[in-house]
């Protein structure tokens, strides 16, 4: 079932989640809120997520696009983890995009991995929100 | 035509073999209308009409997704499996939307007995959005046994879960306002179950009181008392059991007294009726902007010659005449 974005003007769907134990969600709702007046539908999971719940809730949504944010340093162990599971469930299209405190080093070495686009400190709303909206668009 | 086995499209055998993938990206077609998807959900149609269908409605901020995550969790301690939409508002100024009510679903990374969906109500009006009917029946046509639909956070006028759910849980909380609110029409209308939520609060037991008195005054039309049950979701929960019993008993009533079959009757004869007026007012909106004689018409009705009353009959009398 092929998805017609192109062809037909739907709203892009978003997950945005927080995955391991950090509880500081003041990023990923600014995210949220600014993705939402770009006009996607943003499903808000929330915090604690794990990369399990973050892929199911990516998958039963039917996202085109994944954000992710983290404030804890684990994402070198979170981050490969959910895209392998997303791989391995068949969700591989979806692009994955990150914020937070992220060392360039680690940045790079994500991007490698898969991670689409990543933010830190100081990221314009437009910047993300413009990412997003061609991310969503030009899937891998 | 529909029903039969073996004879399913690729997608709707995927479907009802519990692909949920091709659901998702299906239940997405949907939203859309996408028209790829039509034979899909035409085929699948005749394999629903099995599961309850729970409307899980009232005011923001009541607790419905977290009563939501209750029965979810009461309903897998039964055994049963449980497929949720959660509806949202779309923004009128912007289109965007925030579906927040993932985010009370308890961990279930591992548990293929329940599917969420998350909606936005794209414009419609009345607490649900255009697709949320034909999503639940493709959830209930995917096997699942129970299909609960959370509305958006209600006004006094947003009933259209009524046209959805075979039993609506209107839930309200403490100190929402006197007797005489439960008087007015509408959302109190409508309720097969009350549920006074956070009834740990102070005011409980006053609001049940109320609703009481209300009952007393007459139950809904089929001749159902609906029930008043208090309810908490926070640790430990209270009145969930008896909740979804409630539920149970209302269910139990439909198909005693024979109202179920009524009830899809007046609900699949409003769907008709949408569907083919949709359909009709498409054709006829079409034809007067392209057919010449019809463009007279409406060139009649502009330049102030005749009314759009008048115009409107012929419109229709004309399709009538040219079959």
């Amino acid at each position: 079932m092929p998805k017609a974005r192109a062809a037909k003007k739907t709203p892009i769907r978003v997950l945005i989640a927080k995955p391991g134990l950090d509880g500081h969600d003041r990023g990923a709702k600014v995210v949220a809120r600014a993705l939402r007046d770009a006009g996607m539908e943003v499903i808000y999971a929330g915090l604690r997520q794990t990369p399990e719940e973050i892929v199911r809730a990516a998958l039963e949504e039917d996202v085109d696009l994944i954000g992710l944010s983290i404030l804890s340093g684990a994402h070198m162990a979170l981050f490969p983890r959910i895209l392998t599971l997303l791989k391995e469930q068949g969700g591989q299209s979806i692009p994955v995009f990150a914020g937070g405190i992220i060392p360039d080093e680690d940045a790079r070495r994500l991007k490698k991995a898969g991670i689409r686009a990543i933010f830190g400190p100081g990221t314009s709303l437009e910047e993300i929100v413009t990412t997003a909206q061609s991310l969503a668009r030009r899937p891998a | 035509m529909t029903g039969g086995s073996g004879r399913l499209p690729t997608a709707a055998r995927a479907i009802v073999d519990g692909d949920r993938r091709v659901l998702a990206r299906t239940i997405t077609a949907v939203e859309n209308g996408d028209p790829s998807v039509d034979r899909v959900i035409r085929s699948l149609y005749g394999r629903s009409g099995h599961a309850p269908v729970v409307g899980i409605t009232g005011p923001l901020g009541v607790g419905k997704s977290s009563l939501v995550n209750a029965l979810v969790s009461r309903l897998r301690a039964l055994g049963q499996t449980v497929g949720v939409i959660g509806v949202d508002p779309s923004s009128p100024f912007t289109g965007g939307s925030v579906l927040g009510d993932r985010i009370r679903l308890e961990r279930r990374a591992d548990d293929t007995g329940v599917f969420f969906r998350s909606m936005a109500s794209r414009g419609a009006a009345g607490g649900v959005a255009a697709a949320t009917r034909e999503v639940s029946r493709l959830l209930d046509a995917a096997g699942f046994d129970i299909v609960l639909v959370e509305t958006v956070g209600s006004g006094q006028v947003d009933v259209a879960i009524r046209e959805i759910a075979s039993t609506s849980i209107v839930v309200l909380v403490p100190h929402l306002g006197d007797e005489v609110q439960t008087l007015k029409a509408g959302l109190f209308e409508i309720a097969d179950i009350f549920c006074v939520n956070k009834v740990d609060l102070p005011g409980a037991e006053l609001a049940k009181k109320d609703l009481a008195e209300l009952v007393t005054l007459g139950g809904r039309p089929t001749g159902w008392a609906p029930r008043i049950v208090g309810t908490s979701t926070v640790e430990p929960p209270v009145g969930i059991t008896e909740l979804w019993d409630d539920v149970l008993a209302h269910e139990k009533f439909l198909d005693d007294s024979g109202e179920r079959l009524r009830g899809e009757r007046r609900r699949l004869s409003s769907e008709i009726v949408g569907l083919a007026r949709d359909q009709v007012g498409r054709e006829l909106l079409d034809r007067l902007e392209r057919d010449p004689a019809l463009r007279k018409l409406l060139d009649d009705v502009v330049a102030r010659r005749i009314d759009p009353r008048t115009a409107a009959h012929r419109l229709v009398r004309g399709e009538r005449q040219a079959r």
